[in-house]
């Protein structure tokens, strides 16, 4: 790690004010990625802007029937809250099957958010990386790339969004609150995260000196029929090689809404509109599970290791609408896939 | 370990040494005042400037638990969080659960069920157990994998921990 100045936020518009003062200072909360990522002098740097203890960290029900959650309030906190569990049980699924206790005790909402890809290279500060350093190339593309991304890849990244939670906020269409030198912002979640393109070092569309204070869900919470299943490598504590959020209205035996997203594939949680209208007004079956993965799979492109991830994001797209349907979620706890 | 005391960081040349910062912790009931610089983890500063070895050291990445403790009684893993954010922070290790002479409940349970082989993981183990009990969350041997998942152990002790913890548990519960 290499030195840097310690500093604290004393509120809000003070962190923006010390953000915008050092284009090479970074914020801190939970420090659960942004410490790795500085031991491995992948990060750099030299302030350190601790905002820790900013007033963040409450969950209200806000007037359109919604919720708001704090930036700073902690993944395993946001997991167990009452009203996330009855009314947004699959947000509350998708963060427990995400890393572990000790790490969702530390880890908060806008962290999770602005976590950063678990590529190899871009750990591997001796490999050239375009994310890590523009213009040196990509190793992933002929390298080792089981965990790389199947969709919205480009020339210069073929990097995956590592989150599990931002799969389940994508689902639900939640809205992230900011704030910056000229005023506050509110950004759809589907706008939040950003393909590679040809500046995969950026991962987002929040700005340097901006701060994230709030993530807002909609009032629907498909709470009676929704399931994360999460397909990794080991049967906990390790990132998703597909997963898949999967929320549905059902009225009268048939799709009156549905919502369908995937982690693990891409740069961000990877959904299309067009595979959720596919669903709309059918009877929930296998057929039509299967057509909207065609949809949402359009394009998808595997390189020397990875390409099993489509056959995989497949059936994880039907299975996880299936139990869905059923109203049988996906239990974390429980590794057998019903 | 290595010594990582002696290793200049790379690119130290680029910035001024670190300026050393005064914090209080209190740990295991017991203020301790050390001054540390801004890089300093948790985990260095308990086993480096307060000579608290019992927790250990794996990965430094977050990536094992052994390095778990408990700040203001909640589970986190001490390689990843900076010491310099923790002033006046209650923090508990594996040294401050015996109590009067006696082995705290959890501990008791490891040893009964020779949960541990190496047992380079079971300070680790402990805490999170510990915290896994107080969280209240796990009510079987499913949930208490599931919600110890974030400690490894590399020599396979997990049935024998479940096992101990399961004895904990119970031990806990009937005398609360
Ligand atoms: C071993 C391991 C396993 C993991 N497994 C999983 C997993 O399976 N699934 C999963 O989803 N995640 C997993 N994680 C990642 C974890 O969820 C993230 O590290 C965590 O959510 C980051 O939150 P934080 O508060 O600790 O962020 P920090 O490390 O404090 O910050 C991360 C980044 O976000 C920025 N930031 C933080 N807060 C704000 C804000 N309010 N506004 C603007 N920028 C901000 C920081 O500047 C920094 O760049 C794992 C992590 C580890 C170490
Ligand atoms: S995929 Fe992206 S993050 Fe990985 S090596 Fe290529 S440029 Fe870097
Ligand atoms: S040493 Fe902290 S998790 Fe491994
Ligand atoms: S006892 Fe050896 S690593 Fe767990």
């Amino acid at each position: 790690m290499i030195n840097f100045r310690y500093t604290r936020a004393t509120d809000v518009g003070d962190a923006v004010r010390q953000i915008a003062a050092e284009p090479k200072a970074k914020f801190i909360a939970g420090g659960t990625n942004i410490l790795d990522l500085m031991k491995y002098e992948v990060e750099q740097p030299t302030q350190l802007i601790d905002i820790s203890h900013l007033p963040l960290r409450i969950i209200e029900e806000v007037p359109s029937g919604g919720l708001r959650i704090g930036a700073l309030v902690p993944n395993s906190d946001l997991a167990y809250h009452p009203l996330i569990e009855a009314r947004y049980p699959i947000l509350s699924s998708a963060i427990l099957a995400g890393a572990s206790q000790q790490l969702r005790n530390m880890a908060s909402t806008g962290g999770n958010l602005m976590q950063r890809t678990r590529c190899f290279y871009f750990y591997d500060t001796v490999t050239p990386c375009n994310k890590r350093e523009p213009g040196s190339g990509c190793s992933a593309i002929e390298g080792i790339n089981r965990i790389n991304a199947i969709l919205g890849t480009s020339e210069a990244c073929i990097a995956t969004h590592p989150s599990d939670m931002c799969v389940a906020l994508a689902a639900l269409e939640a809205t992230v609150h900011v704030i910056g030198p000229s005023g506050e912002r509110a950004i759809p979640f589907a706008d939040f995260h950003r393909l590679p393109g040809g500046t995969p070092e950026i991962d987002t569309n929040l700005a340097p000196d901006e701060i994230i204070m709030a993530v807002e869900l909609p009032p629907q919470g498909f709470a009676s029929h929704y399931s994360y299943l999460k397909i990794r490598d080991r049967l906990s504590y390790a990132f998703a090689l597909v997963s898949a959020a999967a929320a549905l209205e059902l009225d009268g035996g048939r799709i009156a809404e549905a919502r369908l997203a995937l982690g693990g594939v891409a740069h961000k949680p990877w959904r299309r509109v067009e595979a959720e209208a596919a669903l709309r007004g059918e009877v929930p079956d296998r057929a039509a599970f299967a057509k909207a993965a065609d949809i949402l799979l359009r394009g998808s492109c595997g390189f020397a290791h990875n390409g099993f991830k489509i056959g995989l994001a497949h059936r994880v797209i039907e299975r996880t609408l299936m139990q869905a349907a059923h109203g049988t979620p996906q239990i974390q706890a429980i590794k057998k896939i019903r | 370990m290595a010594e990582p005391l002696t290793r200049t960081p790379k690119g130290w040349d680029r910035l001024s040494p670190p300026s050393k910062v005064a914090i209080t912790l209190h740990v295991n009931d017991v203020p301790r005042t050390l001054t540390i610089a801004s890089w300093t983890t948790l985990l260095d500063a308990l086993r480096n400037d307060l000579g608290l070895t019992g927790t250990k050291k794996g990965c430094d990445h977050g990536q094992c638990g052994a390095c778990t403790v408990l700040v203001d009684g909640r589970r986190v893993n001490s390689c990843l969080v900076l010491a310099i954010m923790m002033n006046d922070a209650r923090v508990t290790t594996v040294e401050g659960l015996a109590k009067d002479g006696a082995l705290h409940p959890v501990q008791q349970a490891f040893i009964d069920h020779d949960a541990f082989q190496c047992g380079y993981c079971t300070p680790g183990q402990i805490m999170s157990a510990v915290a896994l009990i107080s969280e209240g969350r796990a009510r079987n041997a499913d949930e208490i994998r599931e919600l110890m998942s974030g400690n490894i152990c590399r020599c396979g002790a997990y049935p024998r921990i479940v096992a101990a913890i399961q004895q904990a548990m119970a031990a806990m519960e009937s005398k609360p």
